[in-house]
């Protein structure tokens, strides 16, 4: 059964289209990878999923359900009692992302007591274990620290015993390690998939890093200007990308630049409010790119599971259909 | 047809730039509209007003205003216990006003900001010392220290401007000192130093201009400051001595018509109230216009 | 945290030195010389001169006046007044309480209605609230305070008659001095309609001395609450779920209140200098008539030690806020 399912989801500012009509699912246990630029509306659309969009921003879906409740529909008393304990999510800063006001252990045992409610004594011993869970030392002393007494690995570790308190069925995982040490990333990645098989969460991983996605994600997407322009099982994306785009990614890795004076890299800009061109969004920085996709906006082809926007998708050897 | 998606906007000189932003702003139009207003007011006073400020019409005391039963259009917004001519009074006070706040503005932002770049340049004692007196003077209200200058030089308008003046440096040295730290760390800084650039040079054509913006914002808020604690010290007959026409003094005299000559209290009140908003509300606008951190 | 109030604490003292220097200073800044300025027009005989002169230590060197001065301050002695040859610290506490009840209520007509008119605006942004917010504010903060005064008593004095114009009570109460604060002397006294007159007595004064820190508690409110309701923690308080009000209330404002409480400590400064044009309109018996009526005197000892004590009033007030700032702020509490 799928977790999570998104038809053509669309997040509006004022004129702007952050996110344009993207669909995808999230079955039980499985990672999903997301990824692209920045400005490609990987952020924008995991918040929309946690109801984060403000004023002006704005929501609109086809379908947006979780475990088949429609999330649109349902009144806010409703959404809240799902956001933060069914669906939970850890955000790319966390230094910035507990409030330095408050001790850690207050902030744990707050989601704790919204959702599950407890005597005073239970939440604690609960907040134990989950500092325990991540992977945090002498877990009893560190609930009486304050946020800036923490490192960055161990705050990031705190928003993990934070999002997984309630033991979510959705985990959101926004860009968890970009604001980290490199020698910490690996361990906290290594934290998060972990905890993913043990609790048998559905994890959508969004990220630039792509060899990371290639890594543990099942499937992946790839977003461009608020679009998904492919998506499909991460191995085969990455092995036979089918978009230019995907290609560009993937050429730009220093991994596949091995032997080349100079990395790959595709020019210019993701387009913003004022520039969007008339048809593929990709069209001026494509290597491909003909009249045609100058001004045809393309559709999606292929199979649900095996999808490309492109109207000539690469084949196999990396070359456009005639 | 892609290449003009790709073509990047003329850029905007400085001046154009912050005219966009600051034209964007109702309120701060609008507050420069009316300085403008009451600067034109001030500059030709003698044309505009309609009566002398001085003329004391023996037949017209406390005459309401023109709209009301028993007002007389000669005499617009009424007159006063003496027969004076309210709106001309008026007219003239803002000659008054405006060239105290310039007055007492330039004077405090030439010596702050001379302070204040020695403070930020020389560090060490010198600096210490001065930011002790800053603190010291920022320790007093502004109105009561304005009060104890000219309560010790005596009461007129140019030691009302002197206490204002002097009131209101601590804000042009601390602004100016903190710009020129910052400025002091960035690397064009060391490198007309490594060049051998003279200490003055260094303040004044390296460190200057970098603070001017937030000078500019202080200085027209220093404006308003200045023509509301000036109208207080009136009020309190510690600055302008009657028969001037002054914005401040004029009113206070009016607390004993408070019963029966509501205009007498109200206009000159209303215009004081009006050109400090002006001037808070162009402040603000100036602030927004020309802080970077706020474009985009 | 003993520490770092210690160490505010030893700031205190350069300002109090300086604070003194001031005053000591401003009384032999006046021109001319200060015996005969402190004679008036009446002038003296050169004995009675040479007296005075040794009497208030004139003769002495500069240095040995001043060290004398302080340590007349640090016994309590601000010297005597010219006018009522009373000592003037115990003038200024007879006054004192009388300032302080209106002050008091004038920062709690501030507190109560600047703090959640700057948060619901900062929440309700964009709408005609805020706006509202935004162009009371302003005006409020640009308010020449004396006239302001002068026109809500025209509203509500005189075309109304629902407030009366000056003083403390009503006349027809004679009330007992127990502690100088007339809303509780009033009701120590039992008399009936003691208390409510004293209230409506209260009102309009507080009103206008209560309007500029009002702005600028709902302005600074404002502002900060708009810089921490985009930080990241409030996403994640929003992630967890948890109610908008607990957001708001608990994880915003308690952020947001820090640069508040400083502002709202600043507004001490405000209030007391304020207080002398309110008093001086209602005719309010306090620190601020005091000394206005000082200066028009030329009671010369009075006018220094009431700028030196309302001035260390404020220091006092400043270190205050200092240390409760370090107290809303653990980042600043646990800073060596």
């Amino acid at each position: 059964m799928s977790l999570l399912k998104l038809e053509n989801l669309s997040v509006t500012f004022g004129q702007f289209r952050a996110v344009d009509q993207i669909s995808y699912t999230v079955n039980e246990g499985e990672v999903l990878g997301i990824v692209g630029e920045s400005g490609s509306g990987k952020s924008v659309s995991s918040l929309s999923l946690m109801g984060l969009i403000d004023y002006p921003g704005k929501v609109s879906a086809d379908e947006l359900s979780f475990m088949e409740q429609d999330l649109l529909s349902m009144p806010e008393t409703q959404r809240r009692k799902i956001t933060g304990s069914d669906i939970a999510m850890i955000f790319q800063d966390p230094m910035t992302s507990l409030n330095p006001c408050y001790t850690v252990g207050y902030q744990i045992i707050e989601a704790l007591k919204t959702h599950q409610g407890g005597t005073k004594k239970e939440l604690k011993t609960r907040a134990i274990e989950l500092l325990n869970l991540v992977g945090i030392p002498a877990p009893e002393s560190r609930l009486s620290a304050y946020p800036h007494q923490l490192s960055g690995g161990m705050s990031q570790r705190v928003m993990i015993a934070i999002a997984i308190g309630c033991n979510p069925k959705l985990l959101i995982a926004d860009e968890p390690t970009t604001a980290l040490d490199v020698t910490i990333q690996a361990q906290i990645i290594d934290l998060l998939i972990d905890l993913q098989k043990q609790k048998q969460m559905g994890l959508v991983l969004i990220t630039h890093d792509l060899a990371l996605v290639a890594e543990v994600a099942h499937r992946v997407i790839v977003m461009y200007a608020g679009q998904i322009v492919e998506s499909g099982p991460a191995s085969e994306v990455f092995s036979t990308p089918k978009h230019p785009y995907t290609q560009a990614l993937l050429a730009s890795l220093p991994e596949s630049a091995a032997g080349k004076a100079r990395l790959e890299a595709l020019p210019g800009v993701v387009p913003g409010q004022y520039d969007r061109p008339k048809g593929c969004l990709l069209s001026p920085r494509c290597p491909y790119a003909t009249d045609h996709c100058r001004n045809v906006v393309p559709d999606n082809q292929g199979p649900l599971e095996r999808q490309v926007k492109c109207h000539t998708p690469l084949d196999t050897m990396g070359r456009p259909a005639a | 047809m892609t290449t003009e998606t790709l073509q990047a906007p003329v850029p905007r000189t400085p001046l154009q730039e912050f005219w966009h932003y600051f034209k964007g702003n109702k309120g701060a139009v609008t507050g420069l509209v009316f300085i403008l207003i009451v600067c034109f007011m001030a500059l030709f006073a003698d044309i505009v007003a309609p009566h002398s400020p001085s003329d004391q019409a023996r037949d017209a005391l406390l005459l309401p205003p023109a709209w009301m039963d028993g007002g007389n259009w000669a005499y617009f917004l009424g007159t006063d216990d003496v027969g004076r001519d309210i709106l001309s009074r008026i007219i003239h006070g803002a000659r008054l006003s405006l060239s105290v706040g310039l007055v007492a503005v330039t004077a405090s932002l030439m010596i702050g900001i001379l302070m204040g770049l020695v403070a930020g340049y020389c560090k060490g004692v010198v600096d210490t010392i001065i930011m002790r007196v800053v603190d010291i003077m920022l320790a007093m209200p502004s109105l009561l220290l304005a009060i104890a200058i000219v309560a010790i030089l005596g009461p007129s308008i140019v030691n009302a401007a002197l206490a204002i003046s002097i009131v209101s440096l601590p804000h042009y040295v601390r602004l100016t000192r903190a710009a020129t730290m910052a400025e002091m760390s960035r690397d064009y800084v060391t490198s007309s130093r490594v060049i051998g650039a003279s200490p003055l040079r260094l303040m004044f054509v390296c460190i200057l201009p970098n603070c001017v913006a937030p000078l500019i914002v202080q200085a027209t808020l220093g404006f308003s400051t200045a023509i509301l604690d000036m109208a207080a010290l009136g009020f309190l007959g510690l600055g302008a001595q009657p028969p001037t026409p002054e914005w401040g003094s004029m009113l206070a005299d009016a607390l004993q018509f408070v019963q029966r000559a509501w205009w007498v209290v109200t206009f000159p009140g209303l215009m004081i109230l009006l050109t400090v908003l002006a001037f808070n509300l162009m402040g603000d606008g100036l602030r927004d216009a020309l802080d970077p951190k706020l474009k985009q | 945290m003993f520490q770092f109030i210690f160490r505010r604490l030893s700031l205190v003292i350069p300002t109090f030195i300086g604070i003194t220097l001031l005053t000591f200073t401003l009384i032999r800044l006046i021109p001319g010389d200060p015996i005969e300025v402190m004679a008036g027009e009446r002038g003296v005989s050169a004995e009675r001169h040479a007296e005075l002169s040794a009497q208030l230590g004139f003769d002495q060197p500069l240095y040995v006046q001043y060290f004398n001065y302080v340590s007349g301050v640090l016994q309590g002695d601000l010297g005597n007044s010219l006018v009522t040859k009373e000592p003037v610290l115990s003038e200024f506490l007879t006054l004192f309480p009388a300032t302080i009840e209106l002050a008091f209520c004038a920062a709690m007509f501030a507190i109560f209605i600047g703090l959640p008119a700057g948060i619901i605006a900062a929440v309700k942004r964009g709408t005609l609230f805020d706006h509202s917010v935004m162009t009371f504010s302003l005006t409020g903060y640009s308010m020449p305070i004396f006239w302001w005064a002068l026109l809500l008593m025209l509203i509500f004095s005189v075309n109304l008659g629902w407030t009366p114009v000056s003083g403390r009570i009503d006349v027809v109460y004679w009330i007992d001095d127990v502690t100088g604060f007339m809303l509780i002397d009033s009701i120590l006294s039992g008399e009936v309609g003691a208390l409510s007159s004293a209230i409506s007595h209260l009102i309009l004064p507080s009103i206008v001395l209560g309007t500029i820190p009002m702005a600028v508690i709902a302005r600074m409110t404002r502002s900060s609450m708009l810089e921490v309701l985009s930080e990241d923690y409030i996403r994640t308080a929003r992630a967890k779920g948890i109610a908008p009000w607990r957001v708001i209330i608990i994880h915003a404002l308690r952020n947001a209140l820090i640069p508040v409480i400083t502002v709202i400590g600043l507004q001490v400064g405000i209030l007391l200098s304020g207080a002398i044009l309110t008093e001086t309109v209602f005719a309010w018996p306090g620190i601020g008539k005091w000394l206005i009526e000082s200066i028009g005197r030329r009671d010369y000892p009075v006018v220094q030690g009431g700028i030196l004590i309302v001035a260390s009033i404020i220091i006092v007030v400043n270190l205050l806020v200092d240390v409760a700032y370090g107290i809303v702020n653990p980042r600043i509490r646990h800073s060596r």
